[in-house]
């Protein structure tokens, strides 16, 4: 019987109601009196020196209440990097300054020049207009491994080449490495690009910032997934404020997908900005705009090699990749490449050596940092789509291969740094079969060849590590910033309970599913709980959403928040009901004396607390409690999906017939929640898959810059789905034994859509053994003709 | 500027537009009816629609000047004077049709111009006609689910939740 309240309960969405009766609150939608308006005039060359800025016809024009030029910011600080990569002689990265507003060169198409601050957008924009910049042009960066060589133009002058690290991770030796690939019974090659993506949530970007002279104190509303890493940056490494005078706030974001991760130069602009012209600064990106200035996802460019003995078992793996970082570093763009992508290279498989290089490359493109699965995706595609290459040039099944080589028995090791705690690949690999009918699929694709039409199955696994942790571990690894979370569990005297989650929820649910869990708890209704976020002002240090973090790390401060909580009042329960706090139990919101008829209600503990006229005097009043939780390892969730296509042999045209996950979360809060977190990583992933490029022409020109150039999947593109998340083993070191789900969908799901459509071309007797993604009518026509 | 007069959610409203003031623009900064979102600048992503004189437009496209004398309908305008969810929105809530929440006034309004056209409209009828919504959250599963299920239809055999 599904639960209908609780841990387990598909609960419905209390936010819902305000989104659906156009009573959300955007950061558009806040405006602040006497506010004025910013425009920024960017670059539309890719890279270049800028040898004037005239400004003087701009600052006559109407409305107008001051232009900012790089000149401005000099002495102010750039925006910073989150963490430092080591690379592999022991050097750091070379880290290149990202001023707010260009200073000296222009390096990507949307560099912000200069700024027009006006009493209304189109007195900015028209003032914008008016300033005069000269560009020398200079010859765009674009190809990785172009850049790479010596000679090669410089995007930044004061670095040596534009390699920003070579890094390694796993077998060190290349005799080793040599040695296994030589003595292999089969080695499978492949090339691979991993298409560079633009994360598009439907809300762009937005900042409006307002200082008080009285107070000398700023707020910032600004559309982020995590409020206090922003004022920490903001304060600490651009603009050199007191934290304690800055309030960050983030309402109701629509949707992140880890672009609304970083910081960025519009967010410090318009709290200088604030200050500078003493009047609120307001900012909204177009959607052309965010298109220029979004941290994009994705763009490796990889050669994977799979070693494999004479009975098909994984002997050795090596990839090298090219990563493109874009022209400065985003806040947590180094992290991918890395530690969030050749981590993951030992997949659900036991290969006992891996070698893993990878260059990070800049080039004279909009920056490149985490969009859901950072990294991960990156790793699961290569990886799926090598063993799939081998499946098929061995004659041998696709998931028998994987499942020989699967990891059984936890806690494992692997080569490349991780120690996954537990996960039944075997088990999840049985659902997938089952809930996808695998066993139907041959009368499927006769049906489908009846038709016309080439059918094709495709399946991968894969796995992620989530709830990136623990603080120390990671600032070993180079991250400048701790991954705990915080909340604070506030009981108020009648019994609700407000909880202030350093997690920011924005489409994920947490103001429905977290509430579960704290009721669940106590044994009270879910309506008593009210989760508040996304205020510096209101809410403990928190390190926000992203990672698929938000349940498996602040979800287990707020659990044990919650405990002290309990504790506390068991011994509120204790002195009430004249017994020994041990004796206390607490059940269905009642405190008990165990093996006695004498209770006392939630409600009158809490009151108790509040009005402490019959109280213990060795205890506090009030009932309120704060936790810290900093997660002894990551979160692995793992699964296998399964998709199946139809593949026009006539245009090459590809429809989605039927898309199947089986992923094992661990345990579930709220189950419709995480079906809707699956639906929308998928979409995502049959997005890059079919659909979506970032391109940009030889001269670094952005091509696609508007929806009408970006092939964003619409409802027609895509299929219903059918999810299946009953393969459980529970995460072995948090309290709720939860593993994230945020990802998975995404991660998971283009190397099934891939190797689907080569099932397809190959069943209809064209050898071919790799399509590069979006996989186009055009692409796929090319390769079944080529 | 312009004297712009127009009836909004049943509501006689007015007020002085530029010439290039877009209707969206009226609604949200002149009229603080912020339900109605943009999501972009190409009248591509739909999270604007509204209703005019009964039909779904893209209200980022249509100068507010354009709707002079008209009768307006947004998100602010679907649930009862009570605030109980009309059909649409509870069939949204009830299938989990939303997550992050900023397409969905679109979504919504352009659900209740389908409806009206079409009372009982196939899976495919549906992903169709939303060809001018985009949504970045649900993969567009359970918004469709949603409005299936709005229509009257059974959906419980559409993948289990």
């Amino acid at each position: 019987m599904p639960k209908d309240s609780g841990i387990g309960a598909s609960s419905k969405r209390r936010e819902d109601v305000r989104f659906l009766t156009g009573a959300g609150n955007y950061t558009d939608d806040i405006n602040v009196h006497g506010q004025a308006y910013v425009h920024f005039l960017r670059s539309d060359i890719a890279h270049g020196r800028i040898t004037n800025i005239d400004t003087s016809a701009a600052e006559g024009m109407p409305g107008v209440v001051k232009v900012f030029t790089g000149k401005d910011f000099e002495g102010v600080g750039g925006m910073p990097c989150g963490w430092e990569v080591t690379d592999r002689h022991g050097a750091p990265m070379q880290e290149p300054p990202h001023p707010i507003l260009a200073q000296g060169k222009v390096r990507h198409v949307g560099d912000p020049i200069a700024a027009v601050v006006a009493d209304s957008l189109e007195q900015a924009r028209d003032a914008a207009e008016a300033i005069e910049v000269d560009i020398e042009e200079l010859s765009a960066v674009l190809d990785m491994k172009a850049a790479a060589q010596e000679g090669a133009t410089l995007i930044h002058e004061d670095l040596k080449n534009n390699i920003c690290y070579d890094w390694h991770l796993g077998e060190e030796d290349n005799n080793k490495v040599n040695e296994v690939f030589a003595n292999a019974a089969h080695v499978t090659t492949l090339d691979l690009i991993n298409n560079r993506l633009v994360a598009n949530p439907m809300e762009p970007r937005v900042a409006v910032a307002e200082y008080s002279r009285g107070t000398d104190e700023y707020t910032l509303y600004t559309t982020s997934q995590n409020p206090h890493v922003i004022r920490l940056l903001m304060c600490a490494f651009v603009l050199g404020l007191p934290e304690h005078k800055v309030r960050v706030v983030a309402p109701d974001v629509g949707g992140g997908f880890g672009t609304k991760i970083f910081h960025y130069a519009e967010e410090a602009f318009c709290t200088f900005a604030a200050k500078a012209c003493n009047r609120p600064v307001k900012w909204t990106a177009s959607r052309s705009e965010a298109f220029m200035s979004d941290a994009q996802g994705r763009d490796h460019v990889s050669t994977i090699e799979l070693a494999l003995d004479a009975d098909n078992n994984f002997t050795g793996l090596r990839t090298n990749t090219y990563a493109n970082l874009g022209a400065y570093l985003s806040t947590f763009s180094s992290s991918v490449p890395t530690w969030l992508h050749g981590t993951l290279m030992a997949g659900n498989y036991k290969t006992p050596v891996i070698q893993v290089n990878v260059k990070a490359m800049f080039t004279n493109t909009v920056p490149v940092d985490a969009y859901r699965g950072a990294g991960r995706p990156e790793a699961t595609y290569q990886l799926e789509r090598v063993i799939d290459k081998a499946a098929r040039e061995l004659g041998v099944d696709p998931i028998a291969l994987r499942r020989q080589n699967f990891i059984t028995q936890f806690p494992y090791d692997t080569p490349v740094a991780l120690t996954y705690d537990t996960g039944d690949y075997n088990g999840t690999m049985d659902k997938l079969e089952a809930a996808a009918d695998l066993a139907g699929f041959a009368a499927r694709r006769a049906q489908s060849e009846a038709n016309g039409k080439l059918r094709g199955l495709g399946v991968n696994c894969y796995i992620e590590a989530c709830g990136i942790a623990p603080s120390n571990i990671v600032g070993m690894l180079g991250a400048r910033a701790g991954l705990y979370d915080a909340a604070t569990v506030r009981v108020n005297a009648t019994g609700s309970i407000s909880v202030m989650v350093g997690a920011h929820s924005h489409g994920q649910g947490h103001e429905t599913a977290f509430p579960q869990v704290v009721a669940d708890m106590i044994g009270i209704d879910e309506s008593m709980v009210e989760i508040v976020h996304g205020d510096t002002s209101k809410i403990p240090f928190g390190m926000g959403t992203y990672g698929s973090r938000s349940l498996a790390v602040c979800g287990s401060a707020m659990v044990k928040a919650t405990e002290k909580v309990i504790d506390k009042a068991k011994k509120i329960a204790a002195h009430l009901l004249e017994a020994s706090e041990t004796d206390i139990e607490l059940k269905d919101g009642q405190f008990s004396v165990a093996g006695t008829d004498k209770s006392v209600a939630w409600g009158d503990v809490t009151l108790t607390a509040y009005v402490p006229h019959n109280f213990p005097l060795e205890v506090e009043p009030g009932l309120e409690e704060t936790a810290f939780y900093d997660p002894a390892n990551f979160t692995f969730p793992a699964g296998a999906y399964a998709c199946e296509v139809e593949v026009d042999p006539e245009t090459g045209q590809v429809s989605i017939e039927k898309f199947t996950a089986a992923d094992d979360f661990g345990n579930i809060v709220n189950p419709m929640i995480v079906d809707g977190q699956v639906h929308g990583g998928i979409g995502q992933g049959i997005g890059q898959a079919l659909l979506e490029n970032c391109a940009y022409d030889e001269n670094g020109q952005l091509l696609s810059a508007s929806f009408m150039d970006y092939a964003m999947p619409r409802a027609d593109d895509l299929p219903f789905y059918a999810v299946d998340h009953s393969s459980q083993t529970p995460c072995t070191h948090n309290p709720l034994g939860v593993k994230g789900c945020g990802e998975a969908g995404a991660i998971g799901s283009p190397p099934a859509v891939v190797n689907a459509v080569l099932d397809a071309l190959n069943s209809g007797g064209r050898a071919v053994d790799h399509i590069d993604m979006p996989m186009s009518p055009s692409r796929v026509w090319t390769a079944m003709h080529g | 500027m312009t004297q712009v007069s127009m009836t909004v959610n049943g509501k006689a409203v007015s007020g002085d537009v530029e010439g290039r003031t877009l209707l969206s623009s009226f609604l949200r900064d002149h009229l603080s009816l912020t339900g109605t979102h943009v999501g972009c600048d190409t009248a591509q992503c739909g999270a604007c629609v509204v209703h005019v004189n009964g039909e779904a437009i893209k209200s980022c496209n249509m100068l507010a000047l354009e709707a002079d004398g008209a009768d307006v309908g947004t998100i602010e305008g679907q649930a009862a004077e009570d605030g109980a969810l009309n059909v649409i929105q509870q069939a949204f809530q009830d299938h989990h049709g939303l997550q992050c929440g900023f397409c969905t006034p679109g979504m919504v309004m352009s659900a209740a111009a389908l409806l009206k056209e079409n009372p009982r409209p196939t899976e495919g009828e549906i992903r169709k006609y939303l060809e001018g919504n985009l949504c970045r959250c649900t993969g567009y599963h359970n918004i469709v689910k949603a409005i299936m299920a709005a229509s009257g239809q059974d959906v419980s055999s559409i993948a289990a939740e």
